[in-house]
C-alpha cells in the first residue's frame, strides 16, 4: 500500500431506500477522501443522512450505486467481513441501546474478541478488558456482574470506548458520541477520544449535529444537506468563509455565550 | 438459579405454575392410583355423580371421571404439540425474515401471506376426512401446527423487523456475530416473553381447532379428547337433559388451562427482563 | 411585585422499597416573578427532575413531601388533594413541557383531535367549531403554521417540530407558569432554537406569564434566563442573574461546571474544557460538611466539618463559606 493511500475514497457514492414514488435518498452522490490518521467530522441536521453515510463507512449499509474504498480497495460486500471490522469500529450515540440488557457488561465486552480468528487465553482477554477499563477511568471490579441500566449514562459511553481500547482499530466512527450524555460528561467523552486518537493514531469519523463541536475536534468539516455534501473544508474555511447558506444557518444556531441568539421582542 | 427464585418470587407465576400443574398432575396421576377404564360401561346414562364416582357417568353409561382424565392427556398433548409446532415455524420464518430484510422477506412474507389466506380449517378437514384409519393425535396436532403458524411468523417477523435497526444488533454486528448469532443471543432474547404468549395461544387455539375437528367426527379416530367429550355431551342432550357433568367438567379444563398459560405469560414479562426484574 | 411561584424550603424524598430514604430535594427556596424565567441548571441526579415533580404538585410513591411549600398565588398546591391538583392547578395554573416529549403524543390520532381533547378535557361543553377556530388562530400566533400541523400525525411531523407540537398543546390552557424541563436537550442545534424561540413567544405574545427552564446545559440559559439557580446534591448552590452567575460564578461547583461546558464556538478553540473529577454523592447517606468538598478544586480542610448555607456574595447568594 503506497503511503499517501487515502484511508477512505468515495466516489459517486449513493444509498437509497425504498422504490418508485416512496424513494428516498439518504446519501446522494458522494465524492470525497478522507486520509489516513485524519478526523473528519459529518455535520448537518437530523436526516441530513450523516448517520447512513457512517453505516456506509462500518460496512452496515450497501451502497446502492457508486464506489466506497478502504485503503484503496472495495468495502467487499461478501466474504468474512471480520477483518474489514478489526479495522474500522464504531460508538454510537445511545450507549444504553447499544449495549443488549440481557447479558452482563463484561460477557459483551468480552464479544467483540470474536474479531480475531484466534482467541486470547481467558486470562489475556480479562486482563485486556481490566486495562481497557481503566483506561477509561472505571473500575474494572465494580463492573462485576453489572448489567446496563445498572449504570450512568457517562459511564456506558465510557464502556462503548472501552471496547475501542480493546480492538485498537485503525478507524474509529464516532456516531454522536456525546449527544446523551450530560453537558458536564461531554468534556471527559471527548478526552478519551483523543488519547485514543493518540494511542493508537487512528483515523476518526466523528458524526454530530453540532458545528462548534466539529470544529473544536476535527482537521475537517464535511457539512451534509438533504444527503449531499454541500461543503467541506478546514474548520476555519468553514466556519469563517462559509459558501454554503446551509453552513451558516448552523453556524447561527449554535447558543453561543459570546454573542446573541435567539431574541425577544 | 436466579431466575428460578426471582419467578417464585412473582404470584402471577406461582398462580400459574400451580394452576398448570393442577392440570397436569390431574392429567397423569390418576391412572397410577385409581383404576380408570374408559371403555367399560359402569351404569346408566347420565348418572349424576356420587361418592364413589365423581362425575357420574355419560350418555354411554362410561365412567365420565375416567373420560376426562384420558381426554385431558390427549388435549394438552395435541395443544403444545401443535402450539410447539406452529411456534417454531413461525418463528423461524418470521426471524429469519424480519432479520434479514429485503428480497428473503419479501419471499418468506408472501409465503406466509399464501398459507394466511388459505382457509386453514377446510384444509384440516379435507385432511383429516381422506385419513381414515390413521387419524392418530400425533397426526392432528402436526397439521394443526402446520396450518395456524402463519399469524405468528406475522407477528413475530413484525417484531424482528424492529429489532433489526437497534443500535445493540449493529454492535453485534461489528463485533462479528453472524447471523445466526444475532438472532439467538441479541433477538430472540427480547422476544421471549412475546414468543411464549404465541405459543400460549397457538396452545390454546390447537385445543380448540381439535374439538371443532372432533366435533365434525374428523377427530383422532379412538382417542377420547376435552374437545371430543364436549361434542358428545352437546350431541347427546347433556344440555336439555341437565347433565352439567358431562359438560362442565371439560369447558371448565380448558379454561383453567388458557388462564394458567395467560397468567405465566404476563408474570415471566417481569422477569426474564432484568431491567424489569430490579 | 407579588410573586407568582414561591418555594419555601422544599424538601423531598424517596422511600425505597428497602425502606432507605433518598432526600433528592434538601431545602430549596426560591420566587418565581411574572414574566420571569428561571434557570435551574445542574448535572443528572442532581435533584432537577425530582424538584419539577414538586412544582407540579404530583407528589406519587416512592417521592413523598418531607417539608415545606410551593405556592402558587398563595395557594400550597403540595397540601390540595390530587383530584384537584389535576382539575384546577395542572394545565392551567402550571403546565410542564416534559423531558422526553417526543414519544407522549399519541401516534394513531391527528395533532388536531389531540389538541381538542385537551381542551374538552377542561370545558367539555366547548363547541367544536370554535374550538378549531382557537387552535387554528394558537398555533399561528406562536408561529406555527397551522394547517399543515392540526392535519398531520405525530410520526409525520420531524423531531423538532414534534416538541414544539407538545408545547402548543400542553399551552392551550393558557398555564401561568411553564416548565421546560430539557425541553431541547434531545434536539439538534437547529431545532433547538426553533424550541426557544417558540417559549419566547409565547411569553411574548402573554399566553404564558413566567417559566422555569431546566438544564444540563448552563450555556444555554445565557440567552435564555434572566435568573439562574444552580443545584447540587438537592441544594441550590449559587443563585443570581445569569451575568453573574454564567460568567462571574462564585460557587466552585458553579465555576467547576462551567469549565466543563464545551461552548464550543468558531473562534474560540484556546479554552478546553475540564470534567469535574467523581461523581456527586449517594443522597441516601448522611453527607456532613459541603457536599462538594469531595470533588472540589480548591476545598480547604473546614470544608468536609462546616455546614454550608446560602449567604449574600457580591449581589448573589451562594453556599460555600470561604466564596468572596
Amino acid at each position: 500500500m503506497p503511503a499517501d493511500t487515502p484511508c477512505f475514497e468515495a466516489r459517486n457514492l449513493t444509498r437509497a431506500f425504498g422504490h418508485g414514488a416512496r424513494r428516498k435518498v439518504a446519501v446522494d452522490d458522494a465524492t470525497f477522501t478522507i486520509a489516513e490518521r485524519e478526523i473528519v467530522s459529518l455535520v448537518g441536521q437530523s436526516g441530513c443522512g450523516k448517520s447512513v453515510l457512517a453505516k456506509l463507512l462500518l460496512r452496515l449499509e450497501k451502497p446502492s450505486s457508486g464506489e466506497l474504498l478502504y485503503q484503496g480497495r472495495p468495502i467487499a460486500e461478501s466474504g468474512d467481513p471480520r477483518a474489514y471490522w478489526r479495522h474500522v469500529q464504531a460508538v454510537f450515540q445511545d450507549p444504553y441501546a447499544a449495549f443488549n440488557q440481557f447479558f452482563t457488561i463484561r460477557a459483551q465486552l468480552k464479544a467483540c474478541f470474536r474479531l480475531f480468528d484466534q482467541r486470547p487465553p481467558e486470562r489475556e482477554m480479562e486482563d485486556r478488558i481490566d486495562q481497557a477499563l481503566l483506561a477509561v477511568n472505571l473500575r474494572p471490579r465494580e463492573l462485576d456482574g453489572k448489567y446496563p441500566f445498572e449504570l450512568s449514562g457517562g459511564q456506558m459511553q465510557r464502556l462503548l470506548l472501552a471496547r475501542i481500547f480493546i480492538l485498537r482499530p485503525r478507524v474509529l466512527i464516532a456516531d454522536e458520541p456525546t449527544s446523551m450524555v450530560d453537558a458536564c460528561s461531554r468534556a471527559g467523552i471527548l478526552e478519551y477520544l483523543m488519547k485514543l486518537k493518540q494511542e493508537l493514531s487512528m483515523t476518526i469519523v466523528f458524526v454530530t449535529h453540532d458545528i462548534g463541536l466539529a470544529y473544536y475536534v476535527s482537521d475537517r468539516l464535511f457539512i451534509l444537506h438533504e444527503g449531499r455534501i454541500v461543503e467541506q473544508g478546514t474548520p476555519d474555511d468553514v466556519t469563517q468563509r462559509p459558501t454554503s447558506p446551509f453552513t451558516r444557518q448552523l453556524l447561527d444556531d449554535i447558543p453561543s455565550v459570546h454573542r446573541p441568539w435567539v431574541t425577544r421582542a | 438459579m436466579k431466575l428460578l427464585r426471582h419467578l417464585l418470587r412473582s404470584p402471577g407465576f406461582v398462580v400459574g405454575a400451580l394452576l398448570l400443574l393442577a392440570t397436569l398432575l390431574l392429567a397423569f396421576l390418576p391412572p397410577l392410583l385409581l383404576e380408570l377404564d374408559t371403555s367399560r360401561r359402569v351404569g346408566l346414562a347420565y348418572v349424576p355423580p356420587t361418592a364413589g364416582r365423581w362425575l357420574g357417568t355419560d350418555h354411554l353409561g362410561l365412567d365420565m371421571f375416567a373420560l376426562l382424565v384420558s381426554g385431558l392427556r390427549s388435549s394438552l398433548y395435541v395443544g403444545f404439540l401443535a402450539g410447539i409446532v406452529a411456534t417454531v415455524l413461525g418463528t423461524l420464518i418470521g426471524v429469519y425474515g424480519g432479520y434479514k430484510g429485503g428480497w428473503i422477506d419479501d419471499v418468506l412474507t408472501a409465503c406466509t401471506n399464501l398459507f394466511l389466506v388459505i382457509p386453514s380449517l377446510i384444509v384440516l378437514i379435507l385432511l383429516s376426512g381422506s385419513l381414515q384409519e390413521g387419524r392418530s393425535l400425533t397426526l392432528i396436532a402436526l397439521f394443526i401446527g402446520c396450518t395456524t403458524w402463519t399469524w405468528s411468523a406475522r407477528a413475530v417477523r413484525a417484531q424482528a423487523a424492529s429489532l433489526r435497526s437497534r443500535d445493540h444488533v449493529a454492535l453485534a454486528r461489528i463485533n462479528g456475530y453472524g447471523t445466526l448469532g444475532i438472532v439467538c443471543l441479541h433477538i430472540l432474547p427480547y422476544l421471549l416473553s412475546y414468543l411464549f404468549m404465541v405459543f400460549i395461544l397457538q396452545t390454546a387455539s390447537g385445543i380448540l381447532t381439535e374439538s371443532v375437528i372432533s366435533m365434525l367426527g374428523l377427530g383422532p379416530y379412538d382417542t377420547v379428547s376435552l374437545g371430543n367429550l364436549l361434542n358428545q355431551a352437546i350431541r347427546n342432550e347433556a344440555l336439555s337433559d341437565g347433565a352439567w357433568w358431562a359438560f362442565f367438567p371439560p369447558m371448565v379444563l380448558i379454561t383453567v388451562i388458557a388462564f394458567a398459560l395467560y397468567v405465566l405469560n404476563t408474570s415471566m414479562e417481569g422477569v426474564f427482563n432484568p431491567r424489569l426484574r430490579k | 411585585m407579588a410573586a407568582i411561584l414561591e418555594v419555601d424550603d422544599l424538601r423531598l424524598h424517596y422511600l425505597t422499597r428497602l425502606g432507605k430514604r433518598v432526600q433528592a430535594v434538601d431545602g430549596v427556596s426560591f420566587q418565581l416573578q411574572p414574566g420571569e424565567i428561571l434557570g435551574i441548571a445542574g448535572e443528572s441526579g442532581c435533584g432537577k427532575t425530582t424538584l419539577v415533580s414538586g412544582l407540579m404538585g404530583l407528589l406519587m410513591p416512592p417521592l413523598h413531601l418531607t417539608s415545606g411549600a410551593v405556592r402558587i398565588a398563595g395557594r400550597d398546591i403540595l397540601r390540595l388533594p390530587p383530584a384537584e391538583v389535576r382539575r384546577s392547578v395542572l394545565g392551567r395554573d402550571i403546565a410542564m413541557i416534559p423531558q422526553g416529549a417526543l414519544n407522549s403524543l399519541n401516534p394513531t390520532r391527528k395533532v388536531r383531535d389531540l389538541a381538542t381533547d385537551v381542551i374538552l378535557a377542561h370545558d367539555e361543553g366547548a363547541d367544536r367549531r370554535a374550538i378549531q377556530d382557537r387552535l387554528r388562530e394558537r398555533f399561528t400566533r406562536i408561529g406555527l403554521e397551522a394547517d399543515a400541523v392540526l392535519n398531520a400525525y405525530p410520526v409525520q411531523l420531524p423531531a423538532g417540530m414534534k416538541q414544539r407540537v407538545v408545547i402548543g398543546i400542553s399551552t392551550l390552557l393558557n398555564p401561568r407558569i411553564v416548565i421546560a424541563d430539557e425541553p431541547s436537550s434531545a434536539l439538534d442545534v437547529s431545532s433547538q432554537k426553533a424550541v426557544i424561540q417558540l417559549l419566547f413567544n409565547l411569553l411574548d405574545e402573554g399566553i404564558v406569564s413566567s417559566m422555569v427552564f431546566i438544564t444540563h446545559e448552563l450555556p444555554l440559559l445565557r440567552h435564555v434566563a434572566g435568573r439562574i439557580a444552580v443545584m447540587y446534591a438537592g441544594q441550590i448552590v449559587e443563585i443570581g442573574t445569569t451575568e453573574q452567575v454564567i460568567f462571574d460564578g462564585r460557587q466552585p461547583y458553579t465555576r467547576a461546571l462551567m469549565g466543563s461546558m464545551l461552548s464550543a464556538e468558531p473562534g474560540q478553540k484556546s479554552r478546553k474544557p475540564v470534567a469535574i473529577e467523581g461523581a456527586p454523592p449517594n443522597l441516601g447517606e448522611p453527607i456532613s460538611g459541603c457536599r462538594f468538598a469531595v470533588r472540589c478544586p480548591v476545598a480547604q480542610s473546614d470544608c468536609a466539618q462546616r455546614e454550608q448555607v446560602l449567604r449574600e456574595v457580591a449581589g448573589r447568594h451562594v453556599r460555600c463559606h470561604h466564596a468572596r
